[in-house]
């Protein structure tokens, strides 16, 4: 074929058979075809190999048939319409009325793309907040329009009855329409009021620390055990998946004997040294004599003239709370006893002070704590610090394998194991490398926004992945407690776990405060 | 020979075909992997963003849906640049493309003194780095269009490569 032949047929276009150049221009066109081809089957081998490696250690074990953290459904049944009472409306408050399904219609504007989406996706509890006691009448307002906003989650018909603010929480507890109520309160009233709705019938769910002393730590226990009423500690960890698979790792005892376990809090900012008082620019937030029932507010406490520093930061004097530990080590030692059922310590050691936040507290800004149980083998060891935020993980240490567990989990096999000796001879397992690291966050975007939420995020409190979805780990605790009240049942942050709790708080701070050591007298049932 | 290929030798069709199937398969191979993960998302590189494209990474971090919008644009962009590259399909169009995307992640996190990132760099870099060589050479390639003789563009580009081949 001539040039001017080829000419003809580019101008043409035409492809003509048994055209030994145009063939070849085919050919040469589809050049990048088998690197195509090469591509694909490499992309198909590469993935076949990875599936096998990575799914083969936690499908054995079983880790991704755990079944739990189901979606929460509610009751669309009109008679089971459970009406709540929701006692203090602080920031805590407007995250459980989030997890009920209400939300300010503010926070809502704010939500903007998948986060709101995600909220519409929570399931419909079938409760109706009617009632609110607020000393605050800022707070009040803020609750009043939260719980009246009418966008709600989950579809529905959602029940529109009428909200009363009440001066007095009795007045709450004297309303025989209302079923339940959720307690967001400062520490000091928490055992008041539980003790106080138990007894008026009501079914509570509590904020942590369940109590401020030991004798009131006494007082909630046998109310709440010598009543059919269902309570809930407001410990949401148990509803984190990872901390599911945390439970079934432990279960098959793949860590071996466990003989330590170490927790601690790291924070380092104002915040989260319950510094709250200040805005941005460092004015006080709002709050006076005028709006805020100062008396009620004092509650069972000494009488103090009125505080805007108390108001905010409470948690910083002994008379209000427990510190560091009702606030954060509760929620450690709540993860830690709902995986182990370690219960009650033996023995408590204390030590501390206050080394950086040099303001008028009374509570320690470092805390170490040593819990000893002589009956299982067993330290619990917690460090709280708040002037570093160096994050230090949640470990619960075997002789065979190390677990650490926050938002994620990690599985280390012990250099020293028995167990897997075999396994490490062999090279399949490298004690050097975690054996199993399970991250449901990388299901999705993370979107903590301030210091302190990303601090309980990285301890698994906030939220959690079921199949792809950021859930509310909180909406989830409410929507188990609410279960067990419509079905019977007992939900997992029940009053024995609460006791246990609330016993191991009272002999660290008794320990911290008396400087030795304290000891569980388990006949006598008090602290010596 | 050189007349066949619009002016190049066999080895340097070779080469730069060569060169063209590697970033095709890389770019390609970025791609899928994003699409196919479902928890991938921009966000973690863009947090890690310094110098002067950090406002712009805050801006698409802000909002939800922007950042969805960049996810796709970032998935699907880099496999179908790296299949055009590939097959050699719209050649100087994917190029540049890929070269600007390229030039979009080299400036989000340049190796420049006093810049310091949370995620390990591989190898050691200054100023200059892969993504910085890789986004060069697409450039090249826009410039030296194999595709027209070693790719489907040849289907499509008679004219140009008429003119081409008669000069």
């Amino acid at each position: 074929m001539d040039y001017k032949e080829k000419e003809e047929n580019r101008k043409t276009g035409a492809i003509k058979k048994n055209n030994v150049v145009t063939r070849r221009r085919v050919l040469k066109s589809l050049a990048g075809v088998p690197v195509l081809a090469a591509f694909s089957a490499a992309v198909i081998g590469d993935w076949g190999a990875r599936k096998e490696k990575a799914g083969a250690l936690v499908k054995e074990l079983g880790l991704d048939q755990i079944p739990a953290s189901a979606r929460a459904t509610g009751s669309g049944n009109a008679k089971d319409l459970i009406r709540v009472g929701i006692i203090g409306f602080g920031s805590r408050a407007i995250a459980l009325a989030n997890g009920l399904g209400y939300m300010h219609p503010d926070d809502t504007r704010k939500k903007k793309g998948k986060s709101l989406e995600n909220w519409m996706e929570q399931a419909n509890l079938n409760v109706a907040v009617t009632a609110i006691c607020e000393v605050f009448d800022l707070r009040a307002k803020l609750g009043m329009e939260t719980v009246q906003h009418d966008l709600r989650p989950g579809g529905g018909k959602q029940p529109d009855l009428p909200v009363k603010r009440v001066a007095d929480y009795r007045e709450m507890l004297d309303d025989k329409k209302i079923d339940a109520v959720v307690i967001a309160t400062p520490d000091h009233w928490h055992a008041r009021m539980t003790i106080d709705a138990i007894q008026a019938g009501k079914h509570v769910y509590c904020e942590k620390c369940i109590s401020r002393t030991e004798e009131e730590l006494y007082q909630v226990y046998d109310t709440v055990r010598g009543s059919d009423r269902i309570y809930q500690q407001g410990h949401q960890i148990t509803k984190n998946r990872v901390f599911q698979q945390a439970g079934e790792i432990i279960n098959r005892g793949l860590l071996g004997s466990i003989s330590l376990v170490e927790t601690t809090s790291n924070r380092n900012s104002a915040s989260g040294a319950w510094i709250r008082h200040l805005d941005g620019n460092g004015n006080p937030l709002p709050g006076s004599p005028g709006t805020i029932d100062w008396k009620q507010w004092l509650g069972p406490t000494p009488y103090v003239p009125f505080s805007i520093d108390r108001y905010y930061n409470w948690t910083k004097w002994f008379n209000y709370g427990t510190g560091l530990l009702g606030q954060l080590f509760s929620h450690e030692f709540d993860a830690v006893n709902q995986l182990l059922r370690i219960g009650i310590p033996g023995k408590a050691f204390a030590s501390g002070g206050i080394y950086f936040w040099k303001d008028n507290r009374e509570i320690p800004d470092l805390l170490q704590v040593a819990y000893q149980y002589p009956d299982q083998g067993l330290s619990l060891t917690y460090s709280g610090n708040l002037a570093s935020s160096y994050q230090r993980s949640r470990k619960i240490m075997g002789r065979d394998a190390t677990m650490e567990l926050g938002a994620s989990l990690t599985l280390s096999v012990d250099a020293g194991s028995a167990r897997y000796k075999d396994l490490i001879e062999r090279g399949v397992i490298d004690p050097n490398v975690p054996m199993i690291n399970l991250d449901p966050s990388s299901e999705g975007v993370d979107a903590v926004s301030s210091a302190t939420e990303q601090y309980y995020a990285s301890r698994g409190l906030t939220h959690t992945f079921i199949d792809g979805i950021r859930v509310d780990v909180t909406h989830l605790h409410l929507a188990e407690w609410l279960d067990c009240i419509r079905n019977g049942g007992v939900p997992a942050a029940n009053i024995e776990r609460s006791f246990e709790e609330g016993v191991a708080i009272q002999m660290a701070q008794k320990s911290y405060l008396e400087g030795r050591e304290v000891t569980w007298d388990a006949d006598r049932k008090k602290i010596v | 020979m050189r007349f066949r290929n619009g002016g190049y030798s066999g080895a340097e069709m070779l080469v730069l075909a060569m060169l063209r199937f590697a970033v095709g398969w890389h770019l390609l191979y970025e791609g899928i992997v994003k699409i196919t993960d479902p928890g991938w998302t921009s966000a973690n590189f863009l947090r890690e963003s310094k110098w002067i494209l950090s406002g712009f990474s805050e801006w698409i971090l802000s909002d939800d849906g922007i950042l969805h919008a960049v996810d796709l644009l970032n998935s699907w962009g880099l496999t179908a640049i790296g299949a055009g590259l590939v097959l050699g399909l719209f050649t100087r169009v994917v190029s540049l493309s890929g070269a600007f995307l390229l030039l979009l992640y080299y400036l989000n996190s340049p190796p420049l003194t006093g810049l310091v990132y949370s995620v390990t760099a591989d190898g050691n870099n200054l100023i200059v780095n892969r993504t910085l060589i890789e986004a060069i050479c697409l450039v090249l390639l826009a410039v030296f269009p194999s595709g027209r003789f070693l790719g489907m563009d040849s289907l499509f580009s008679r004219k140009k490569a008429t003119v081409m081949e008669v000069s």
